[in-house]
Order: C-alpha cells, then sequence, then structure tokens
C-alpha cells in the first residue's frame, strides 16, 4: 500500500511572522486554498509541535523532498498549493536557504537546524540493548581501524588535532590527559570514566548511557589502548538504575563479540570495563575523591598535584574522563581530527550537550556546536521563555556555575567567554530564569546544595559554604544589614583560594555571578526589605484591598492560621503578626481584592 | 558466538545493513525520562493495535532518550512511501491513532509532530 496523500506538509506552530500573522491564519488559509483548488485527497497540512528557526517564521516542511518553505505569508499560498501540490513544482524562490553562519564553522552548513547531534548521534535512534544496532552506524568501526593502523601516539595527535577538551567542566585538552598517562610510570594504568553527574537539572551524561552504552565503552576502549591500560573502570552512581543496567548489559555483549575482554578483535592487546557504583555524592565527580571512593574508602578529595595521571587509582597512573568527552572519540577517529576541529568556535571545538530546563517552552536535551549563543538556544531550541515572560538570566554550571544576564544573551557559548562572564561551562545543565525568579533566592538553593555536599575535609568549604548561606538566609528574610554583601565577597573569595577541590573553590560562584549582575537585588532586600519577584517569603505581605473585599469569607476560612478577621459582607483584614504566608488567602479570593508583595 | 576481527566485524556491518528491516519501524523514547512519562504504556497500546489491525510487519525499536523532554513520551514513524515523523506527548489516545490513522489509513496525526532537531552526521556523509 502506499501513502494516501501525494504530499505531507507540516507547518510550524511558531506566534507571529514579522506582519503579525500567526501560523493557525496560515493553516486555515492553506485549508481554504487546498480546498478551494480541489486538492484536498493530494495533500494533508498539519500543525507541528516545533520547528526552530522562528525568525524564518512561519515555515511549512514539505514531504518527499523535505522542502522548506519560510517567511510564509497570505499572499504566496496560492501559488504554492497551485503549483507545489498541484503541478509538482516546488517553488524554488519561497524555499529556504540555509545562510553561512557567523562565529560557527560546521562541516555540512546545509541544513537549518540549530542543533548537530555528534555526542548524541545514536541516542533515540538505535536500541541501545543490541550490540548490532550500534555497529551497523559505525560502531566499533573506529576501535577497529585504531588497533589495525594507529599507533598510540597517532592517537594522541588526532585527538590534538581535534583539539577536544574535558566536557566535564574544567575543559582540560584531552590529549594532554592522555599523553601524561601514557607517559607516567607505573603498571598497570587505569582508565576511569566519570560517569558521577549530580548537578541539579543536569541528564546529559545519563542520557547518554541510557541511549548509546557503546559508545562509551568504545571510548574507553580506545583511551586504553592509547595510554597502556588494560583496565577501565566506569564510576556510576547507583541512582542510574536505568543506566547501570544497560551499561553491564552492552560490556556483556561487547564481551561476546570479541570487542571486550582478552585479545579484542584478534589482536594482542586486551581491555576490561567494570562498572563502580558510588552512592550519589556529589564531591565523588571530584577525579580524586571519585578515586577514592573506587578505592572503598570515603570519597573525599584529595591536595593535586600528584595528579592521578601520575599517581591515581590506586597510587597508579589513570586517567579519568567525563561521558561526553569518551563518546566524541570514536567519531574523531572515524572521521579525523581535522573534520572535529571544523566545528564550534576558537579554543572550543565541537559541540556540547546541553540539558536545558527551567522556564523555556521546549525544555530538552540539546547539542549545539560550541560557540552558538545562549540567545538561539533559548530562543529558537527553548521556544522562548514560558507564558511570554520576560527572560532574566540563564544558569549554567549548576552550583558550581554561575548566571548569565539577558545583557549577555549574545554572547557565542564557549569556555573562553563562559569563564569571562563569571560562569563556567560545567557538565551541560542550563537552566533558564525569568522575571519571576530572584536570584537570591536562586543563590540560596544552589548554596544549600553545595552546603550539603560538601565532604568536611577542608575547613574553608565547610565553614565558608554554611557561612554563605547563612548571609543569604538573612538577607532572603530580611535582617541582613549593609555589611553583608561585603562579608559574602570576602568570604567567597577566601573560599575560591583555600579550598582544597574544585567543590569548595567553585560554591560561591553562583553568589559572585549573581552580585556581580543584579547587585540592586541584594541592595533592595537589604535596604527596602523587598524582593520583586516575590519569592522570599519573609518580606512579602498579603493585604486585602478593602474596596475590593465583598466579605465573603472565603479567604477566611481557607487561612490555616486564622490570621484573616473580618465579618460577613463587610471588608476583611489580615494581621500580619499571625500571617505565615502560605497564599492560601490570595489563590482562594474570587474578587481580586488580595494584594501580595 | 564466534570473536570478531576486523573484517568479520566490517562484514557483519555490511550484513546489517543490507538485511532488510520491518516496512514500520517505531521507535520509541524508553530513557529513565520516557518511561517516567508513561513510554511504556504507549508500547503496549500500540502492540495491542497492530495485532487488531493485523499489522505483521513491523519493529518496535526501544531507543533511548530523544531530547524532547516538553513533549514526552515520543515515537518516531519510519515507514515505505510515508514521510519520517516524530510524535511529541504520545499518551494512550495518540498512541492508537498513530496505528489507526498513520499506519493504517497513512495519514498524519494532527498536533503531535515534532521536528527533527538535527540531521543524522552518519547519514551526511
Amino acid at each position: 500500500m502506499t501513502s494516501y496523500y501525494k504530499y505531507y506538509a507540516i507547518i510550524c506552530p511558531c506566534e507571529e511572522d514579522c506582519s503579525g500573522r500567526t501560523s493557525e491564519e496560515i493553516y486555515e488559509a492553506f485549508m481554504r486554498e487546498v480546498d478551494e483548488q480541489g486538492l484536498e485527497d493530494t495533500v494533508q497540512i498539519v500543525m507541528g509541535e516545533c520547528e526552530q528557526v522562528t525568525e524564518k517564521g512561519p515555515l511549512m516542511k514539505v514531504e518527499p523532498g523535505e522542502h522548506l518553505y519560510h517567511n510564509l505569508s497570505l499572499k504566496n499560498i496560492s501559488k504554492i498549493v497551485r503549483e507545489h501540490f498541484g503541478q509538482d513544482k516546488p517553488v524554488k524562490k519561497y524555499l529556504y536557504e540555509p545562510p553561512a553562519k557567523e562565529n560557527i564553522r560546521l562541516p555540512d552548513s546545509d541544513f537549518y537546524q540549530s542543533q548537530f547531534r555528534l555526542v548524541l548521534r545514536n541516542c533515540g535512534v538505535i536500541d541501545p540493548e543490541k550490540i548490532d544496532d550500534y555497529i551497523e552506524r559505525e560502531g566499533y568501526a573506529a576501535l577497529a581501524k585504531v588497533l589495525s593502523e594507529m599507533s598510540p601516539d597517532d592517537v594522541i595527535e588526532e585527538v590534538k588535532e581535534a583539539g577536544l577538551r574535558g566536557r566535564g567542566g574544567a575543559g582540560f585538552p584531552t590529549w594532554m590527559k592522555w599523553k601524561f598517562t601514557r607517559q607516567a610510570e607505573g603498571e598497570p594504568k587505569y582508565i576511569i570514566c566519570n560517569a558521577d553527574e549530580g548537578d541539579p537539572g543536569a541528564y546529559m551524561d545519563r542520557s547518554t548511557l541510557e541511549g548509546d552504552p557503546h559508545s562509551v565503552l568504545e571510548a574507553m576502549a580506545i583511551a586504553g589502548y592509547t595510554i597502556g591500560a588494560e583496565q577501565g573502570y566506569i564510576y556510576i552512581r547507583a541512582e542510574y538504575p536505568l543506566a547501570i543496567k544497560r551499561l553491564n548489559k552492552a560490556i556483556a555483549q561487547a564481551e561476546e563479540y570479541g570487542l571486550l575482554g582478552e585479545n579484542i578483535l584478534g589482536t594482542d592487546f586486551s581491555f576490561h570495563i567494570e562498572l563502580r557504583l558510588g552512592a550519589g555524592a556529589f564531591v565523588c565527580g571530584e577525579e580524586t575523591a571519585l578515586i577514592a571512593s573506587i578505592e572503598g574508602d570515603r570519597g573525599m578529595p584529595r591536595p593535586r598535584p600528584p595528579f592521578p595521571s601520575v599517581k591515581g587509582l590506586w597510587n597508579l597512573p589513570s586517567c579519568i574522563n567525563n561521558v561526553e568527552t569518551l563518546a566524541n572519540i570514536p567519531v574523531i577517529m572515524l572521521r579525523s581530527g581535522k573534520w572535529f576541529a571544523s566545528i564550534g568556535s576558537g579554543d572550543s571545538k565541537g559541540t556540547k550537550v546541553f540539558a536545558l530546563t527551567g522556564k523555556v517552552n521546549n525544555s530538552g536535551l540539546i547539542e549545539v556546536p560550541m560557540g552558538t549563543s545562549l540567545r538561539e538556544v533559548i530562543f529558537n531550541i527553548g521556544g522562548g521563555i514560558k507564558g511570554g515572560k520576560k527572560f532574566k538570566a540563564a544558569q549554567t554550571g549548576g552550583p558550581s556555575g554561575g548566571m548569565i544576564p539577558a545583557e549577555d544573551l549574545d554572547t557565542p557559548i564557549d569556555y573562553e567567554n563562559l569563564s569571562k562572564l563569571g560562569s563556567i561551562m560545567g557538565s551541560g545543565g542550563l537552566i533558564a530564569m525569568d522575571e519571576d525568579d530572584c536570584m537570591i533566592d536562586v543563590s540560596k538553593f544552589y548554596l544549600q546544595f553545595s552546603v550539603d555536599e560538601s565532604c568536611g575535609k577542608c575547613a574553608p568549604c565547610r565553614i565558608g559554604g554554611q557561612q554563605l548561606f547563612g548571609y543569604l538566609d538573612k538577607i532572603s528574610s530580611g535582617l541582613a544589614t549593609p555589611t553583608a554583601i561585603d562579608r559574602l565577597r570576602t568570604i567567597s573569595e577566601t573560599m575560591q583560594k583555600a579550598s582544597l577541590c574544585g567543590l569548595g573553590q567553585s560554591t560561591p560562584n553562583p553568589v559572585l555571578s549573581s552580585l556581580k549582575y543584579f547587585e540592586d537585588e541584594y541592595t533592595e532586600h537589604i535596604d527596602e526589605k523587598h524582593c520583586r519577584a516575590k519569592k522570599c517569603r519573609d518580606l512579602v505581605r498579603y493585604n486585602i484591598l478593602s474596596e475590593q473585599c465583598i466579605g465573603c469569607g472565603l479567604c477566611k476560612v481557607r487561612c490555616p492560621s486564622d490570621a484573616v478577621i473580618g465579618e460577613k459582607r463587610k471588608p476583611h483584614e489580615i494581621i500580619q503578626e499571625k500571617c505565615i504566608k502560605c497564599g492560601e488567602c490570595y489563590k482562594a479570593c474570587k474578587f481580586d481584592a488580595i494584594s501580595f508583595g | 558466538m564466534k570473536k570478531l576481527d576486523k573484517d568479520s566485524l566490517k562484514k557483519l556491518r555490511d550484513k546489517l545493513r543490507r538485511s532488510s528491516r520491518s516496512s514500520i519501524i517505531l521507535r520509541v523514547g524508553l530513557g529513565t525520562c520516557g518511561i517516567a512519562a508513561g513510554a511504556e504504556d504507549a508500547v503496549k497500546v500500540i502492540e495491542k493495535e497492530l495485532k487488531k489491525h493485523d499489522i505483521k510487519d513491523y519493529e518496535i525499536q526501544r531507543t533511548g532518550c530523544m531530547g524532547y523532554c516538553y513533549c514526552e513520551p515520543n515515537v518516531e514513524v519510519l515507514m515505505k512511501d510515508m514521510p519520517t515523523i516524530i510524535y511529541g506527548n504520545v499518551d494512550e489516545g495518540i498512541a492508537k491513532k498513530i496505528v489507526v490513522k498513520h499506519l493504517v489509513h497513512r495519514k498524519l496525526v494532527d498536533g503531535h509532530v515534532v521536528d527533527r532537531p538535527a540531521p543524522d552526521i552518519w547519514e551526511k556523509q
């Protein structure tokens, strides 16, 4: 049986085009036109959920042929219907042609999307529990190529040419890590995959491991061959049961095929991979703490140097790479380092996976070339801010990162630019915030997380974090004095300089970056005891507007603390001392008679 | 299973590529996220409906996360003579519609079509 229609057209539902036409109108106009021209059995037109290039909208994709019309207006509809659907001649002059992108270089630039899926190449495409699915899509071809054609030094050169940098946060060049471990004295050596992903709002590694576990296994074997290791460990938190199940299955399948284990692919290279489960401590993402945890000790960091590449697991040379870093490796080996380096911007090559969440319309697991602007990520891919609210800031890098304010929306996202802005790339959590988010409240949230996760080994982190949180708490409850801001800065600087590991050093980042861009909000809280986002409960007051109140008594019934008084059919009143600011009265009132702020 | 070497790995890949897959492939995003959003329920409905309509030449591919967090669960439909379509917010009702409308009557299920975010790098060789 063939298709019912000759053409299928999908219209993008973006809000409106330059002339204010909504895609709904365009859709209806198309339907009318198709009816008038008697083509209702030739083409089916549907409304899609999301196309990405909103400034090109409204868009229409026509299948078969993947023709993409852009800037649709009521004027060109009848021509498209008549010529494309009626006479099978696509209307060339209305078709979208992708422009060359500024800042970003891409190997294949003939598509209109903002995303480029390299790490996530197989996610959502293959069945992760079937090794054949992976093999069909170039799986283990990179390992075969490396083992048969390349020396370990060749591999390092290729990764160097690619310019791949660690995706776990710090952005250290991967080839250097590999080279140091290869050159370090001591046998045996180890490859460790850091899959201890714990930032609030981040799930890139989990999705990669659940969707394409073999890509990480293959990369670990390549890394093992390169540095001279025969044993690899994947350190993953027990909170990721599905990823663990799929990894174990993948390892068993790869061993059965001789792609892991003894004498891989008939060569004399052997490599084994085992999982080590963590109990979910955030500090165990720090490499020395991770090593301690694998060794069976408490997950606590130690001073570096010596770096793990010299003295790592069991005091032997160990190379620790993040999941996403590793997932890039097979593609680099197959397509060449030069190809990889052609993607991205400046010193940041390749792509970055982000878990885009927060107040955006289309949250998602996305992958974009390095150098893509935050505006493109939030407004094109993310579909803009929910409810038409105003974008306030984006948070990258989780509790170790910082805010990027609306003024810097057009900054290309790469390692250097993010650190200039006072944030970090981090592992890839990206949380969009709107005008309803209070920066003090957000900083408090991250500080609470870091304080809970501090291992307590060094004083700056253990005590400093607690103090920072204390000051933020005072500010948000209206009890702080103007000296609080100076104190925040002093403690932050001390923590950055004196903490033992990255966790303590980066704990103040959310505070410092929100102070950098939103100091006025801090002073407003301190001096005026006012929270403009109405998030800080202690600074918010609920009041009954006597001219609006009809005295129905609904709020009085709902109030859990008997703070509302008043007689039936007469304006009520809230006793502030009794009010617990739960907001129940506000929700209950049907006459907009309760204000808060 | 015999262990592979370089050549037999390549042979296996070529064989896998040549082998004809079912004429209908349904990819369902079954990462933790998809499962939590109810993708397993969608699969059950799809299987039931396929049986009801006596469609046998199909394959349900259980993939990982497709990345559309805002409209989970997701089902991608690949079949001959029809454009490849990704559906979002596939609850049990939409799952049924995908089989009845898309697979049987060859019409798209309006309002649930999602755009593919990026081209496949292996197909763009």
